[in-house]
This record gives structure tokens, sequence and C-alpha cells, in this order.
């Protein structure tokens, strides 16, 4: 493995987590918008908050991560990718900033019309966040992003069929994974009714994400074809390790063996982050820039990699800490109006 | 708003001729400036409380560890969850910043991104343990031993210091560039170490930390001033309001011997940038310092001037030699008014906050008690929202200061712009959202605010707390 080998596998592994994670904590958003008036709708916001509360902003950092990496360690692509995709972009940014804000807030509003909103704002700005990068994704993916400022078509690099599937595919992917994992999370409470709730809607979202991904291989072959060409390709392993985690996870949720439908999930939704890397190589920006041609210069690849290993030394065991006390259900509000 | 230009660009659309296209670029440049500034002003007062306010919540906590007193559990408990919010929306403001490196700046980050980069790694895992400790600190309260839950508090101060020391790095070297060299315009030898270790980081690191526990010191004072205006200053209140009011009075009068400091390091790195402090044209041995007035046609109207001074203070030599606006050339020269104006601002906020802590400090000194003038509780009322005009003032100092460049004599920020379309319209979102955003924040804290502070009947103390959950 190449020392840019190295680095990309960094930025990978950066976004899977972000997906994994942080992809849960959009769905969640999407389930409180869908979650209805109501106490069995008051019940499920609650189980959310209580899920998502302590986790969400550390799950967040993996985007600052990944942005980061890449404009160290690809600069160039970094600069054409956000200065063509500047309005998907954007609009991500501002998804970002309102669904984290609305989240914060939410405990603070009380229950009149103000939660009403902060609610809404959450659970819509948790829908459009997702879908905008994955059509950022689809339109790096099927090769309309040029080296160069703001080179690229500002609407078609973005709006076209590969993106929109990938972006709606993003949407029903955090869906199924935030399900999976409210199912689990619930579990432990002992709530069978919220349980039940949720493992129809992760059974139902699995559905959704397993039909969609298989359709959208067809709009791929006719709008990307060198996209198509590496999924059957160098990436079918991983398209075939996606779709069988992701029947083996529905079967885990149909007989509420929860706890490793959760990690099912999880590998499901990441194989298909690493089989579109794996699909794209060698190139960065498909047609226009190789991975090689991206990269950085050595020092700054060899710093990058001393620094992450140097900072994934303390990282990892303090994030362990947090997911434990988390899943263990000890980071709760134990005074009634107290605590966030 | 015109001011905030470069002046080369400035000059360069004023032939008659200009094509439309120059036009609609240049409105994009000041559209990117006016984002960036609007995006930065919203975040560092945030940062602030993100540096500075867990210090204050542990050492709430450590005086109900030592004590066992209930005050400063009560308080400390509220204060974190008022510091989990902040942190929230800093965490979405500041993720706007990481955006906004490629949506507004895509040629400076594509170009230099390789150098400056590996800093912002580096906060990343720095804002990563802040996320998770604070996550950790503030779900905790209840179910972590007291001990265990105060160290839980640590790793967020440390992580929010070195964020804030990693992302000064990079604006201290794009005001000192170095780490790497320019071979045939290119990029080239690339040295990260040097690039984060530039001359520039310490003096701003210094300053930009006292700067944040002064903000957040005086801030939180001045809430529980306000309390204390109105007649409430029971015990609980009166911790609420020495603590961050003492911490803040203690650092306010240091922070001027730092000016200082970061002033004669402008003065030897960037001396354009000082000659604009000062409105200085033409270098000279024994400068004068103008006090406020406006510079117009290359000298100052209407100020008060006070021969020798400005010599003496950026050199520590009445006749010392300061360099002008002369030393460059004049589109090489940053708008003079806007950072002379801030400098002005900043300098006089914060000696008027030295000041305010100088009283406090001597009557405590004199007589062991607090001041009792109205005025002066008025004062601490108003310290908050002047120590965070004395932030944006600094900041609009250096940052205007360095134009036209954005990277100090090596890449102008117009060279560096987008050159995707509707940046204007993108900063019309950005402005309706944080006006919004910063209004709902105000209307949290002032609910969160009314819920009184009292000792809740069944408060454990430490050691029974401790034999509890352990």
């Amino acid at each position: 493995m190449s020392l840019v080998d190295a680095v990309l596998a960094l930025v990978i592994a950066g976004l899977t987590a972000y997906v994994v994670l942080a992809g849960a904590d959009f769905g969640a958003g999407f389930w409180e918008l869908m979650s209805g008036p109501g106490p069995k709708g008051a019940q499920m916001r609650a189980a959310i908050h209580r899920s998502v509360g302590p986790v969400w902003e550390a799950n967040h950092v993996w985007l600052i991560f990944v942005l980061v990496l890449l404009w160290t360690a690809f600069p160039v692509a970094f600069g054409a990718i956000m200065s063509t995709l500047a309005i998907p972009m954007f609009l991500a940014a501002m998804g970002i900033i309102l669904r984290g804000s609305a989240f914060a807030f939410q405990p603070h509003v009380g229950t009149g019309r103000l939660a009403g909103l902060m609610s809404a704002v959450f659970g819509i700005s948790s829908v459009l966040t997702p879908f905008v990068m994955g059509a950022a994704i689809g339109g790096i993916a099927s090769g309309r992003v040029p080296v160069g400022n703001a080179a690229g078509d500002p609407w078609r690099s973005w709006l076209n069929p590969t993106s929109l599937f990938v972006g709606a595919l993003a949407v029903a992917l955090c869906a199924y994974l935030a399900a999976v994992y409210l199912a689990a999370d619930t579990a432990r409470g002992g709530d069978r009714d919220l349980v039940e709730a949720f493992r129809r809607r992760a059974l139902a979202a699995g559905a959704v994400a397993g039909v969609l991904a298989v359709g959208g291989l067809a709009v791929v072959r006719s709008d990307a074809e060198h996209l198509w060409v590496g999924l059957t390709g160098a990436a079918l392993p991983m398209v075939i390790l996606s779709g069988v985690a992701g029947a083996a996870t529905l079967a885990l949720v149909w007989r509420r063996r929860f706890g490793i439908a959760r990690i099912g999930a999880a590998v499901a939704v990441s194989a298909i982050v690493i089989g579109w890397a794996v699909a794209q190589r060698p190139d960065l920006l498909p047609g226009e820039l190789t991975i090689a041609d991206a990269a950085a210069g050595r020092p700054t690849l060899v710093a990058l990699l001393i620094g992450t290993g140097t900072g994934a030394a303390v990282l990892i065991p303090s994030l362990v800490w947090l997911f434990r006390l988390a899943l263990r259900g000890e980071l709760v509000k134990s005074e009634p109006g107290e605590m966030p | 708003m015109f001011e905030l230009l470069p002046s080369g660009v400035a000059s360069m659309a004023l032939p008659l001729g200009r094509s439309v296209r120059a036009i609609v670029e240049q409105t994009d440049l000041v559209a990117a400036r006016q984002t960036q500034a609007l995006s930065f002003a919203f975040h560092i007062v945030l940062v602030c409380f993100g540096v500075a306010f867990p210090a204050l919540v542990l050492v709430m906590e450590g005086l109900w560890l030592r004590t066992g007193d209930p005050v400063y559990r009560v308080i400390a408990r509220r204060w974190s969850r008022v510091m989990l919010v902040l942190f929230a929306v800093g965490v979405v403001s500041g993720t706007i910043l990481s955006f906004e490196f490629g949506l507004l700046w895509p040629r400076f980050t594509a170009r230099f991104g390789e150098v400056f980069g590996f800093a912002f790694a580096l906060e990343g895992f720095a804002f990563f343990l802040e996320a998770i400790f604070i996550a950790i600190y503030v779900y905790g309260w209840d179910r972590l031993r007291p001990r265990t839950h105060f160290l839980a508090g640590l790793p967020v101060v440390g992580a929010g210091l070195a964020g804030s020391l990693f992302v000064l790095s990079v604006n201290g070297w794009m005001n000192n560039p170095t780490g790497f060299d320019l071979v045939d315009g290119k990029v080239a030898n690339v040295r990260p170490l040097e690039a984060l270790f530039n001359v520039q980081l310490w003096h701003t690191f210094v300053h930009m930390t006292l700067a944040a526990y002064m903000v957040v010191g005086f801030v939180t004072a001045g809430v529980y001033a306000l309390a204390w205006l109105r007649s409430r200053r029971d015990r609980i209140h009166r911790v609420a309001l020495v603590v961050p009011l003492t911490i803040a009075c203690l650092v306010a009068p240091v922070q001027i011997v730092v000016g200082d400091w970061a002033g004669r390091q402008v003065a030897s790195s960037q001396p354009v940038k000082l000659a604009a402090f000062e409105g200085l044209q033409r270098t000279q041995t024994g400068a004068p310092l103008n006090l406020l007035g406006w510079y117009r046609d290359g000298r100052i109207v209407g100020g008060i001037e006070i021969p020798h001074l400005l010599s003496l203070l950026a050199t520590h030599d009445p006749n010392g030699r300061v360099p002008g606006l002369d030393t460059a050339a004049p589109e090489d020269r940053p708008p003079v008014n806007v950072v002379r104006i801030s400098f002005q601002l900043m300098v006089g906020l914060g000696t008027g906050l030295a000041a305010l802590s100088g009283i406090y400090l001597w009557v405590w000194w004199r007589r062991r008690r607090l001041p009792r003038s109205v005025w002066f509780w008025r004062a601490v009322v108003v310290s908050g929202p002047a120590a965070i005009m004395a932030l944006w003032a600094g900041w609009t100092t250096t940052e205007v200061g360095r134009q036209p460049w954005i990277v100090y004599r090596v890449m102008r920020t117009s060279e560096a712009v987008t050159a995707a379309e509707g940046v204007p319209i993108g900063l019309i979102v950005l402005l309706v959202t944080y006006l919004a955003l910063g209004a709902v924040t105000l209307w949290v804290m002032r609910r969160m605010s009314r819920t009184p502070l009292q000792i809740p009947p069944d408060a454990p103390p430490p050691a029974a707390a401790s034999a509890e959950s352990g």
C-alpha cells in the first residue's frame, strides 16, 4: 500500500464512520419528522432524543475530519469539488447548522409553538442534508466535477440521474440505520410498543433502501458507465457484501436480534461507501484527476499519517468510553427537567 | 462597506468601460469577504465559550469537591447545561467555516491546503475529544463518581485550548507564510512542522486565550450583575457573580501586557499592518501616536497627537524608526480607516475593562469586600458586550489589516475567491439564518436563566454521592 493509498484509506474510513454514525443521527431526524402528533409520536421523539443526544456532536466531527483530510491531502480535488458543487455544499452546510442548533435547543424551548418549529426544522434539515450530500457524491462519482475553480455546471453537476439516485439512497440508508439503532436502544429500555414501532420502520426502510440500491444500479449503468464497470468489476465483492449484510440484517430485525442487527446494518452501509471508492479507483475525480495526481507532496502525507496515528491513540479509547457509557444507558437524565 | 475592499480591486473597478463581468467578480469578492466575516464573527464568540467556559464550570465543581458546599454544585450543573447548548451551536457554526474554505476560497485551499492543512487535521482530533468529553461530562452528572466526573471535564478544557492553538496556527501562517517554497509559482518542499509553528502563532494564541477568558468571565458576571442590581444577592448569586468576575479581572490587566507583545510582533513581521493600525503614512523616527481622528490623504485629521509615543510602543525606544504605509505600493496596503478604527476600539475597550478590573481588585485588596457603587455593577453588566466588541474589533484589525492578501505577500484575496455564482445570495441566506439563530440562542439562554438557581432539598455532599454511586 502506497503512502497515498494509506491517506486515502483514512479519508474513506472517516467517511464510512460519518455515514454509519452521523447518518443514523440524520435518520433519527427523518423519523422525528414522521413521528406524527399524539402521545405515541411524543414517546418516539423522546426516545430519539435520549439516543442521539449524547453522541451526535462526536459523530458530526467525522465530517470535519474528512473535509480536513481532503483539503490537506488532495487540495486540488477539494477546491474543484467545493466550487463546482457549491450549491449542494452550501445547502448541506445550512442543513447542518439548522439541524444541530434546532436539536440542541429542543429540550429548552418548552412545549409551545417554538418547540413544534424546532422539531420541524430538525426533521426537515435531517432529510435535506443527507440528500444534498448524496447528490454531491453522485456528481463526483458520475464524473461531473472537472478540475478548476467552479469549472463544472453549477446545477447539472448535482441534479442528474446518478445524483438523484445517490441522494435518495442516502436518505433511505440514514432512515434504515436509525430505525435499527433505535430499535436496539429502546429494546434495552423495555418499552415493547416503541421497540415494535422502530422494528417495523427498520424493516420498511431496509426494504426501500434495498430496492433503491438495486434499481439505482440501472440508473448508474445508463448515466455513469465507468462507475457501473467499477461496481460490477473490482468493487463487486463489496456490492455483494452489502447485499448479504443488508438481507441478514433484515432477518435479524425480523427475529428481534437487534444487538447484532446494529452491526449488520453498519456493515451493509459501510460496504456501499467502500464499494464506491473501490469502483472509482484509480480516479479521484473520474475522467479528470487520478488519486496519485491529486495527492499532496510526501512530507504533508507523512505528517498526516503520523498526526492521525498519534491522534487516534488518544481518540479511540475516548470514543470507546463514550459509546460504552451511551450504549449502557449511563448518559441519561435522572432528574426530570434538570438535564439536557 | 467598500472600505473593506482591497484597494487594488477598488482601483481596478474605476476605469470607464469596465465589463459587467468585472463588476460581478468584484461584487462576489465583497460578498465572499462579508460572508467570511459574518460567519467568523458569529463563531468566535462561541469559541470563547468553548475554550474558557469549561474551565469556569470545573472551578465551580472543584470548589464543590473541596468544600462539599452544594451551592457550587448547583451553579456548575446549571452552567454545564448552558455550556452544552453553546457548544452545539459552536460545533455547527464552526462547520460552516470549514465548508467556506472550499465554498468561498477554493483556490486558496487548492493551492495551499497541503501546507496549512496539517494543523487542521490536529485540530480535528482536539475537536473530537472536546465533543466526546463534553457529552460524557454534561450527561454524566448523576452516573459518574464525582471525582471521575470532574476528571472527565479536564480533557474538555485541554482540547479547547489545543484546538484553538491549531486553528490560530493556520491564521498565524496566513500572516507569516513559512514552511514551503514556491518553485515556478507552485508549492514545493512543504515542511508541515515549520508551517505549524510559525512565529505569529504564540502571541496570537496567548492573546486569544486571554480574550476568551475575558469574554466568558465578563459576560457571565454581567448576567449575574444584572440580578445583583435587582437585589438578588443571596449566596448562590453572589458566588455565581464573584467567581467569573474575579477570573476576568485577573486576566484583563495581563491582556494589556500581552497586547504590547503582539503589537511589537506585528511591527517586526508585518510593518505595513502596524502602519495601518496607526495611520502612519511616512516612515519616520520618533513617530507620534494619534488618538481618534480619521485617515485621509495620507494623514490623520482631527486626532490627538502624542509625540514619540508610537516609536516608544512599537520599538520600546522613543526615537525608534517605524516604517510607514509608504513602504508598500498603494495596491498592497490595507484599507487604513477600517483597520485603524478597529484597532483603537479594541485598545480603548481593553483599557476600559482593565480599569474596571483595577477598581474591583483594589477594593478587594484594601477593603476585603465587593464594590458598593451601583455604577460599578452597571459597568460590569456592560463589560460583557464590551468584551465581545473588543474581540470583534481585534479580529477585524488583524484580518482586514492583512488585506489585500489572503496569504501575506504570496496570494491576494482576489486571486483566491470562488468563481461560482450566487455568493451574494449565500450571504443574504446566511445573514438571515444567523440573525434567527442568534435570537433563538439568546431566547433559550434567557429561558434557562428563569429557572431559579436554588439548592435542591436532598442535595448530596460529595462524600455521600461517591459512596452512593461507588
